[in-house]
C-alpha cells in the first residue's frame, strides 16, 4: 500500500471514495506517524486516538452504506485554541490547566458534522501569541524543515514552523495529518504556512464563527486551515465557514463552493504590487520569489498593475496597541476562579495576582501590560483612538486599490524560517515578522500564502495574495495558479522518525537535503 | 523613557499580575522600546478620520429576548478549581 500520510486531502478523498483503502487505515497511518514524530517535532500536545478511530470507524459505516459527507474520515489535526467538548483545551497555556470544555467551536462541529476525524491537539504560541511557538508552555514545534549544511548533510539547527498555528503547520508538513485548523490575528496561519511550505488561507473577518475560539483579539481573530495544496485549503475552508447565531459578527452569507473556482484560472485578473511592500533592506530571493509570482500570473493571462497602499508601514504598530488592547480585556477572565488554574494567595486580589502570574507566560504577561497600559486613564485616546483610527486608513487604503485590481501580491514573510532563539530576545524583531501579513488582519480582508520557492538556505518561502472582503474565490484561483507554476514543496526524508529515524539519520539526512520540489 | 518603574507596578497592579523586583525592572525597557516604537504612529495625520468600529460593514443583529440557554450549574462549575454547592468558592471578601 502507498504511504497513506502522503497523500493530500482530496487524495485522501477519492481513495476512500474507491474504497482503495478504508478512513480506519488512513487515521491509523497518521496515529502512527504521530507517534513516530511527536518527540522530535512536538507539534501534537494532546494526541487522541481513540477518539480518532472511534469517528474513522463512524466514517467507514457511512462509507459502506453510501452516506459520505464532504469529509468522510479525513484525519485532521486540531490547534488547540479550539475548544473540543470533554477534551483537554488550553491554548497551550498553563493557566488554563486541565480545562475541559462543556461544548465544541462551531467551527470544530462544522468539521465533525463533515465527517472529518480529529487526531488530537495541535501546539501553538500561548493564546496565539507569537511567530514562532516558543511561547508554548507545551514546549516550542521543530520544524520539519532544515536549512542546507555546508557538508551536503542538512544542518541539524532547530527551525521554527512560525507562529502561532506552529504545531498546524509542522503537522501538515511533515504528514501527521492531512490538513489542520488554525487562527489568524495578525498572520497566524500565513506566515507558519510559509515557512513550511504549505497553504494557508485566513478567510475575511466574519466568514468563520469565533465561538469556542480561545479569544485574543476579538476584532482580528479568524479561523482558517492549514493545508497541503490549495484545493485542499478550499475543501476545508468550504466546511469550516458558516454563519453562526452564536456569534454576532459571523456574517450571513452563503459560502460558495470554492474548489469550483480553482479551475477559473487567471486570464484577465488585474494583479496589484504595493510599493510600499518593498520595504527596505528586504532580501534579494525574496524580491526574485516575488518577481517570480509576478511573472507566472501574467504568464497566465493575468495582468499587472503597481498600486500604493501609502499607511502600510503603520500597520504593525497599530497592531501592536489594538492586539494588545483586547488581548488585556479577553484574558481578564481568567482570574483563578471558574476554570484553570488557581494559586491561592491571603485574599482574592492576592489569588487572583498569584494565579495569573503563575499562569501566564512571559510574552503573554507583556501583551497584558501593554495592553492595560494603553487602555488606562488618559493613554486611550493616545494610543487605542489613535491606532483605530490609523486602521479606518489602512482600510481606506485597500479600498481605493480595489478600483484598479482584483487581488494583491505580496511576499508572505520578510525571510526564510529562524531557528530557535535567533529572534527571541528582541520582542520588536518578532514583531517584525508580521510585517506584510498584519495589514490583512487590521483591513478584516481574506489573505493565502501559497508556497512560491526554496531559500538559499533550502528552506521555504510563500507568496501572499489579499483580496477583498468575502472574495475568497479569488484568493483559490491566484493561489492554484501560483501552486501549478511553483509546485509543491515537502520537507524530505523523515529525519524526526523516532528510533526508525535514529537508524537512518545518516542516510535520512542525505535525502532531506534534496528535500524540496516535489 | 516613558515607562518607570512606579508605572509597571502600577499597571501590574490594575492586571492583576504579580511582578518580582526584577521582573519590573526588566519590564521598564521592554515596555518603553515598544511603546516608543508604537509612537510612530504620531506621524499620520488622523485629526478628520474616524476610529475603525468594525472592519466588515454588518449589521448588529438582534434577537428576542429570551432565555435560549441555561439549568447546566453543573458544567458551569465542573471546571472550577474549587466550587461548593454549584457555587464558586474564593477567600473571603468581607469582613
Amino acid at each position: 500500500m502507498t504511504d497513506l500520510t502522503k497523500l493530500t486531502l482530496a487524495e485522501a478523498r477519492d481513495g476512500l471514495a474507491k474504497k482503495t483503502f478504508s478512513a480506519t487505515d488512513l487515521t491509523r497511518a497518521h496515529l502512527d506517524a504521530i507517534e513516530a514524530a511527536n518527540s522530535a517535532l512536538n507539534a501534537f500536545v494532546l494526541p487522541t486516538p481513540d477518539h480518532a478511530l472511534a469517528q474513522a470507524a463512524e466514517s467507514d459505516r457511512r462509507i459502506a452504506k453510501g452516506e459520505a459527507r464532504p469529509l468522510e474520515g479525513l484525519p485532521l489535526g486540531h490547534k488547540d485554541l479550539f475548544c473540543t467538548k470533554g477534551i483537554r483545551t488550553t491554548a497551550c497555556s498553563r493557566i488554563l490547566d486541565d480545562f475541559k470544555p462543556p461544548y465544541e467551536s462551531t467551527v470544530g462541529q462544522n468539521l465533525w458534522d463533515a465527517g472529518a476525524v480529529m487526531l488530537g491537539k495541535l501546539n501553538n504560541d500561548e493564546f496565539a501569541m507569537g511567530s514562532s511557538n516558543e511561547t508554548s508552555a507545551f514546549g516550542p514545534v521543530i520544524s520539519p524543515w532544515r536549512r542546507n549544511g555546508k557538508d551536503g548533510n542538512p544542518s541539524t539547527d532547530k527551525l521554527v514552523p512560525g507562529g502561532s498555528s506552529g504545531g498546524s503547520s509542522a503537522a501538515v508538513s511533515a504528514g501527521l495529518c492531512l490538513a489542520a485548523t488554525a487562527t489568524d490575528t495578525g498572520g497566524s496561519i500565513r506566515q507558519p504556512a510559509a515557512l513550511t511550505g504549505t497553504v494557508g488561507i485566513k478567510p475575511t473577518y466574519g466568514r468563520c464563527s469565533r465561538w469556542g475560539i480561545v479569544a485574543f483579539a476579538s476584532s482580528l481573530d479568524q479561523a482558517g486551515p492549514i493545508a497541503k495544496t490549495v484545493r485542499d485549503a478550499a475543501m476545508m475552508l468550504k466546511v469550516m465557514a458558516s454563519h453562526d447565531a452564536k456569534d454576532t459578527t459571523s456574517v450571513d452569507a452563503p459560502v460558495p463552493d470554492y474548489e469550483a473556482a480553482l479551475t477559473k484560472g487567471v486570464k484577465g485578473l488585474r494583479v496589484g504590487v504595493p510599493k510600499e511592500y518593498r520595504v527596505p533592506g528586504m532580501s534579494k530571493e525574496i524580491e526574485d520569489l516575488w518577481q517570480k509570482g509576478i511573472d507566472w500570473l501574467k504568464a497566465q493571462g493575468a495582468t499587472i498593475h503597481e498600486i500604493s497602499l501609502p499607511h502600510t508601514k503603520y500597520a504593525l504598530p497599530a497592531y501592536y496597541i489594538v492586539a494588545p488592547a483586547e488581548c488585556s480585556s479577553n484574558l481578564a477572565r481568567y482570574d483563578g476562579v471558574r476554570y484553570g488554574l488557581r494559586v491561592p494567595g491571603k485574599d482574592v486580589t492576592d489569588t487572583y495576582e498569584n494565579t495569573r502570574a503563575a499562569g501566564f507566560g512571559k510574552e503573554v504577561r507583556r501583551r497584558i501590560l501593554i495592553g492595560t497600559y494603553v487602555l488606562s486613564a488618559g493613554y486611550y485616546d493616545a494610543y487605542y483612538l489613535k491606532a483605530q483610527k490609523v486602521r479606518t486608513l489602512i482600510k481606506r487604503d485597500f479600498d481605493l486599490a480595489w478600483d484598479k485590481v482584483d487581488v494583491v501580491l505580496t511576499p508572505t514573510t520578510p525571510s526564510p524560517a529562524f531557528a530557535f532563539g535567533e529572534k527571541s530576545g528582541d520582542p520588536i524583531a518578532m514583531y517584525l515578522e508580521d510585517i506584510f501579513t498584519v495589514t490583512v488582519n487590521m483591513a478584516g480582508l481574506p489573505g493565502i500564502s501559497v508556497p512560491g520557492g526554496l531559500s538559499s538556505e533550502g528552506t521555504p518561502l510563500g507568496l501572499q495574495l489579499i483580496a477583498k472582503p468575502f472574495d475568497e474565490e479569488t484568493l483559490f484561483r491566484a493561489g492554484q495558479a501560483i501552486e501549478t507554476a511553483a509546485g509543491r514543496f515537502d520537507a524530505g526524508a523523515a529525519w524526526w522518525t523516532g528510533a526508525a529515524g535514529a537508524r537512518s539519520q545518516q542516510a535520512g539526512a542525505k535525502a532531506g537535503k534534496s528535500g524540496g520540489k516535489s | 523613557m516613558q515607562v518607570d518603574e512606579a508605572t509597571v507596578r502600577r499597571i501590574a497592579r490594575l492586571a492583576r499580575i504579580k511582578i518580582t523586583d526584577a521582573e519590573a525592572k526588566s519590564l521598564e525597557g521592554e515596555l518603553s522600546g515598544i511603546l516608543d516604537w508604537v509612537k510612530q504612529l504620531d506621524e499620520v495625520d488622523t485629526a478628520n478620520v474616524e476610529p475603525m468600529t468594525r472592519v466588515v460593514p454588518i449589521e448588529l443583529k438582534q434577537r428576542a429576548d429570551k432565555v435560549t440557554d441555561g439549568e447546566i450549574a453543573d458544567q458551569v462549575t465542573a471546571n472550577a478549581p474549587m466550587t461548593e454547592d454549584h457555587f464558586f468558592v474564593v477567600p473571603k471578601v468581607v469582613e
